[in-house]
């Protein structure tokens, strides 16, 4: 066993003590945040697209799951798979606009998408505006299991952030990723290998939507509301943050970010506007002084004192 | 009453009006922009939160020195733009060798922290700020009454860009400015302090957004939020527009606002989403926008 695949169990071993240890909610919003996270950072860290409108997939899936769970009364797996493709079928269609503009167009192009799908969900009936859906059932896994208990339903989320999470790890090692890669590093050079470019982006783009739109619909049914702040463009913000934080471009790095601005919310959270300062503050400093971002930093470390 | 395509007169030059007075904020703050972006190469997210300050500080001025309005559209300007001078001068200047998406990164970081630290202080709901009294009441056109204050905005705003287009694109200063858009290593070996033209073009930029904040003052609400709600239709603006161009984002910022405007008056659900629903349309038609140039 090489030291990759010890820290892998460890970390496994660990989420599954956690919720005898800690507060399963805040682990299960640490797991779905995580999830997040990791699929835009398929995007920025693997393919070198900023998307700057990731919340429409997120908020949106969390919309579309509660609902179908709520009001259709469908069963949990099923809801969360129809919120998943739905973002998935939004993700192609903005996928498919944006990859016309490079660079900071492209974030512009799609911070202003996802606004107009935030305009969406305020006028929309079946989102209840400013109240959001509340109270969402999270139902029976497969008509069996009964995920109203806190523990049942963390597994039930954790089982989920390890096939996103492995999904991603296949995507990335697999010679689609590679050509992802190629892309953000030189993306002259993949068009003329032959690559169609255009095309990979839009692929990664579909992927990273549905993949966000999995963590949004999963983290509706486990806190139980889904509201107007999840597809804001603050979150949009936020899931960048706990990427650049974690560290762009690495495998854990959103996992740790994404905790680690999670645990800030938490604790600052009688502080009011404060945590806004804080978090502007979080990216200041990461872009001045620490773009590497936590994991990108250990790694670099580790890999000086490994060549020494 | 007369009515044009089915709608009344007087609503539709109502809507029309307020449309050119958007349109006129959206012109001034993508002009900014895309100064900033021509010499800086960065896209300033701190844009809606300067033009927030700007608006804050002539409020503040007005609130706790009983500074009036005049010196208000004087000052304030000028403290948006010391603040974007301090902001280039520590920050943004790290940042030109690395990829532009550090730029709007970081600009974003600084957004949430101007935005935060105001409604820490004043909370997020506005606040009024009285026009002066010259600009009481109406002008009566004969089909409609025109706010006197509205009228005024529109004109300046209208000085104000066609003015920052000559000093651009028909003076020295301009030229040098263009210059070293293109290529400042040059422009530097003529003996240029490019520096302190990058430092300038930004407290320029960012200044612009200032005034148009202290103009939007006495129309909108002041309050913390005005500004995030404005930069995301600007940037669509600019999609729109191509960022190459000074006229070019001037006369889209104009048009779009009316196009904002008159959708409010024939199919209203639409009007917060229209300007987002043309940038798709022009994406797929003109990818590197109206007055844009492909790279």
């Amino acid at each position: 066993m090489n030291k990759t695949t010890i820290l892998y169990l460890v970390l496994f071993i660990a989420a599954l003590a956690a919720p005898f240890i800690g507060y399963p909610i805040f682990l299960m919003t640490c797991l779905c945040f995580a999830l997040f996270a990791c699929a835009f950072n398929l995007l920025i860290g693997f393919t070198g697209l900023l998307s700057f409108g990731h919340a429409m997939f997120f908020g949106f899936a969390a919309y579309v799951c509660a609902h179908a769970a709520k009001v259709w009364g469908w069963t949990p797996e099923l809801a969360i798979l129809f919120g998943t493709g739905c973002t998935a079928v939004i993700g192609f269609f903005v996928g498919w606009l944006a990859v016309r503009r490079q660079g900071i167009y492209f974030a512009m192009v799609t911070l202003a998408l996802s606004q107009m799908v935030f305009f969406f969900c305020v006028q929309a009936p079946f989102t209840y505006a400013e109240d959001g859906i509340q109270s969402i059932p999270r139902g029976k896994f497969l008509g069996l299991l009964d995920l109203a208990n806190d523990t049942v339903m963390y597994f039930f989320v954790l089982a989920i952030f390890i096939a996103g999470f492995w999904l991603i790890h296949r995507i990335i090692h697999s010679p689609f990723g590679q050509v992802l890669k190629s892309i953000r590093e030189n993306e002259p050079r993949a068009l003329s290998l032959g690559y169609d470019v255009d095309r990979y982006k839009l692929m990664a783009f579909v992927l990273s939507a549905a993949l966000a739109g999995l963590a949004g619909a999963t983290k509706s049914l486990a806190l139980g509301i889904a509201t107007l702040t999840d597809v804001g463009w603050q979150m949009s913000g936020e899931v960048v943050l706990m990427t650049l934080l974690g560290g762009m471009g690495t495998i854990l790095g959103p996992v740790v970010g994404a905790s680690a601005i999670i645990t800030m919310q938490n604790y600052l959270s009688g502080l009011g506007s404060w945590v806004t300062v804080i978090m502007g503050a979080t990216f200041v400093v990461c872009v001045l002084l620490f773009r590497r971002g936590i994991v990108g930093e250990i790694e670099h470390r580790l890999g000086k004192s490994a060549s020494k | 009453m007369t009515e044009i395509f089915g709608v009344p007169i007087q609503a539709f030059m109502g809507q029309l009006t307020i449309g050119l007075v958007n349109g006129a904020f959206y012109a001034m703050l993508s002009l900014g922009l895309a100064v900033i972006f021509g010499m800086l190469n960065i896209v300033n997210f701190a844009h809606g939160a300067l033009y927030m300050v700007g608006a804050m500080v002539s409020w503040m001025l007005l609130k706790y020195a009983g500074i009036n309005y005049w010196f208000a559209l004087i000052l304030a300007p000028i403290v948006v733009g010391l603040l974007g001078a301090i902001i280039e001068r520590t920050m943004l200047r790290w940042l030109y060798q690395l990829d532009h998406l550090y730029g709007l990164l970081l600009t974003f970081g600084l957004a949430l922290i101007i935005e935060g630290l105001f409604r820490e202080a004043y909370g997020s709901s506005g606040a009024p700020y009285d026009a002066p009294d010259i600009f009481r009441g109406v002008f009566d056109l004969g089909f409609m009454f025109l706010p006197k204050y509205r009228a005024w905005v529109v004109l300046a705003s209208a000085v104000v860009c066609l003015a920052t287009w000559f000093v651009i694109e028909k003076t020295r200063l301009g030229a040098y400015l263009r210059a070293g858009t293109e290529n400042p290593k040059l422009v530097q070996a003529f003996g240029i302090n490019v520096p302190l033209l990058v430092t300038l073009t930004y407290a320029f930029g960012v200044g612009l957004a200032g005034l148009a904040g202290v103009l939007a003052a006495p129309i909108y609400q002041v309050s913390a939020l005005m500004g995030s709600n404005i930069i995301i239709v600007v940037f669509a603006v600019v999609v729109i527009g191509g960022m190459g161009s000074i006229m070019g984002s001037i006369l889209t910022g104009l048009a779009l606002g009316i196009i904002e405007g008159l959708t409010k008056v024939f199919y209203p659900e639409a009007s917060s989403t229209v300007v987002f629903i043309i940038m798709a349309i022009v994406l797929l038609i003109r990818p590197a926008g109206l007055f844009g140039r492909e790279k």
